[in-house]
């Protein structure tokens, strides 16, 4: 009886260290001193300031935008990769394998100076093209490993019967292993995504001084402090978060 | 006629695949390997001679302090992570499974918050007027707040509540696949459930352990951001010193050097990650 309390007691109070912060600062942001010593009243003037930050709302939307074409470049050099690592058996095949497992490993502050260095050297100014290449060089490592987890379920037969009966390369990938790998296509975009608009160390080394996106935006608002706007961004990050993690649910639990 | 169409496919996806790994990723890592070993240079940044004085630099006084620092800050982080995360999520993969289900969504929202926005959040928790000092103020426990916020035990409970999901994540993925007749079969002949748990449990768990403590290691002692909102003005955290390498001293070959050093220390732990039974598949799951 007394273990079980303990337990629970524990349990909870392992939830109460992941929600706690994110609560409290929530519950300041509708606070009108502005900080969190004293509660004043409710407000919401600190959320209508939020929404008239233009140079926020801004980068917000260049981040879904990078997001978005991220994940797009990833997906397509990540499936590529997938099905010619599938399908061909070639020299340095165990070195991309290798690679793969490096570049999801790495430490983003690594991949961050190293591509720096390259576009530093050759010249390439800092903004929006180093940004989506070198998200999509950390993203597509994920997309790779998710269709190769699902071209390797799947019998070989099916594709050995199509190329007997006359179906050429291209044929095969387009009406056989494209159709087989796209839920994990669609996978690997969502995961691009999430990896892409969450980045802050490796744009923060490639974006530049005239490519402000919006990891790189709350990095500098959160540097100086408490603020009770930013409190406001927080509680917004936050249910938008909540939103999304409840929606991808809804769906998984609905197949 | 379909033969050389064939081929030609096959030549030109080969082909991308080899510019795209030589561009991204052979080449800028050659080229900090490159840097470690050049001089310092105020305009080009790199210049010739090639030396070893940047991998001596790390033997340095400041420097090496920082690293030591680091690397301490980064095995306090994981070991807390392990010991209150691993029991954590022991008894949630036991639970029923809409439970679990429930549980497991509560522990990835914060997960996919933001990780700026939840250190930001730490701050109402340890600032002098914050809930920890607010609460033992009104207790009585203690006449002044204690400085808590801007210290390198801010900087760890900002690492560890970044990082604890890595923890869970990879061990409850684990814990979840353990076969229960194993552990009903040791309950049937006598086993108390401290024997089930050292004996069965953790043992058949060790490569989610392994996993969850790179996972949380190597950010413990790159995330830079962590240090930056909570901790104070001394340095602790080594991806603070790589950034200041490249971004203010503009001293490339050193930063290089130390990079290459966290290289070979990840380059380890992934051989002990498939040492210990992971396979490449399940390090995509991680994520």
């Amino acid at each position: 009886m007394v273990t079980k309390l303990l337990k629970a007691l524990y349990v909870i109070g392992m939830y109460f260290f992941l929600y706690i912060p994110l609560i409290v600062t929530i519950i300041f942001s509708f606070n009108d001193a502005g900080t969190a010593e004293h509660w004043n009243g409710f407000t919401t003037k600190w959320y209508v300031a939020l929404f008239r930050d233009q140079s926020l709302i801004k980068a917000a939307f260049r981040s879904l935008l990078l997001a978005a074409m991220a994940a797009t470049t990833s997906t397509v050099v990540g499936t590529i990769i997938a099905i010619a690592l599938h399908r061909y058996r070639f020299i340095g095949q165990r070195v991309v394998f290798g690679s793969l497992s490096v570049i999801m490993m790495s430490p983003e502050i690594i991949q961050g100076i190293s591509l720096v260095m390259v576009f530093v050297i050759l010249g390439v100014p800092l903004g929006f093209v180093t940004v989506l290449l070198s998200h999509t060089v950390f993203c597509f490592p994920f997309v790779t490993m998710t269709v190769l987890a699902r071209l390797k379920g799947f019998n070989r037969n099916l594709v050995e019967a199509a190329a007997d009966l006359g179906a050429t390369d291209v044929s095969i990938v387009q009406k056989i292993l494209i159709p087989l790998v796209l839920p994990a296509v669609f996978a690997g975009w969502l995961m691009s995504f999430t990896l892409s608009i969450d980045d802050v160390i490796i744009s923060f080394f490639v974006s530049g001084k005239n490519y402000e996106i919006l990891p790189l935006k709350i990095y500098s608002m959160v540097r100086t402090g408490i603020q009770p706007d930013v409190n406001a961004l927080c509680a917004a990050m936050f249910f938008a978060t909540f939103a999304v993690v409840l929606l991808s649910y809804r769906l998984v639990r609905k197949k | 006629m379909r033969k050389s169409a064939d081929s030609f496919c096959r030549s030109a996806v080969l082909y991308f695949i080899f510019i795209w790994f030589g561009l991204m990723f052979f080449t800028p890592n050659l080229l900090v390997l490159l840097a470690s070993f050049l001089t310092k240079d105020p305009v080009w940044f790199l210049r010739l001679p090639l030396n070893l004085q940047n991998y001596a630099a790390l033997g340095d006084g400041v420097l090496l302090h920082t690293i030591l620092k680091s690397f301490g800050l980064a095995t306090c982080t994981t070991l807390f992570c392990l010991l209150f995360g691993y029991p954590f999520t022991y008894f949630i993969a036991r639970m029923g499974k809409d439970a679990r289900a429930v549980l497991l969504m509560l522990i990835i929202v914060p997960f996919w918050t933001n990780s700026l926005i939840r250190n930001y959040a730490l701050i109402a928790v340890l600032s002098d007027n914050g809930l920890i000092n607010t609460f033992l103020l009104k207790t009585g426990l203690i006449r002044e707040p204690v400085k808590l916020l801007y210290t390198n035990f801010a900087v760890f409970v900002g690492m560890a509540y970044t990082l604890v999901p890595f923890m869970i994540l990879p061990v409850y993925a684990v814990l979840e696949k353990i076969d229960r007749s194993l552990v009903e079969a040791a309950a049937d002949l006598g086993a108390t459930p401290v024997d089930i748990f050292f004996k069965i449990v953790v043992p058949l768990s060790v490569p989610g352990i392994v996993a969850g403590c790179i996972m949380v290691f190597l950010p413990a002692l790159t995330l830079f951001y962590v240090s930056d909102i909570l901790g104070g003005a001394d340095v602790s955290v080594l991806g603070s010193v790589i950034r200041d390498k490249f971004m203010v001293s503009r001293d490339w070959p050193v930063g290089a050097a130390i990079s290459i050093a966290l290289t070979l220390f990840m380059l380890f732990l992934l051989h002990l990650y498939f040492k210990s039974g992971n396979t490449v598949e399940q390090e995509r799951q991680l994520w």
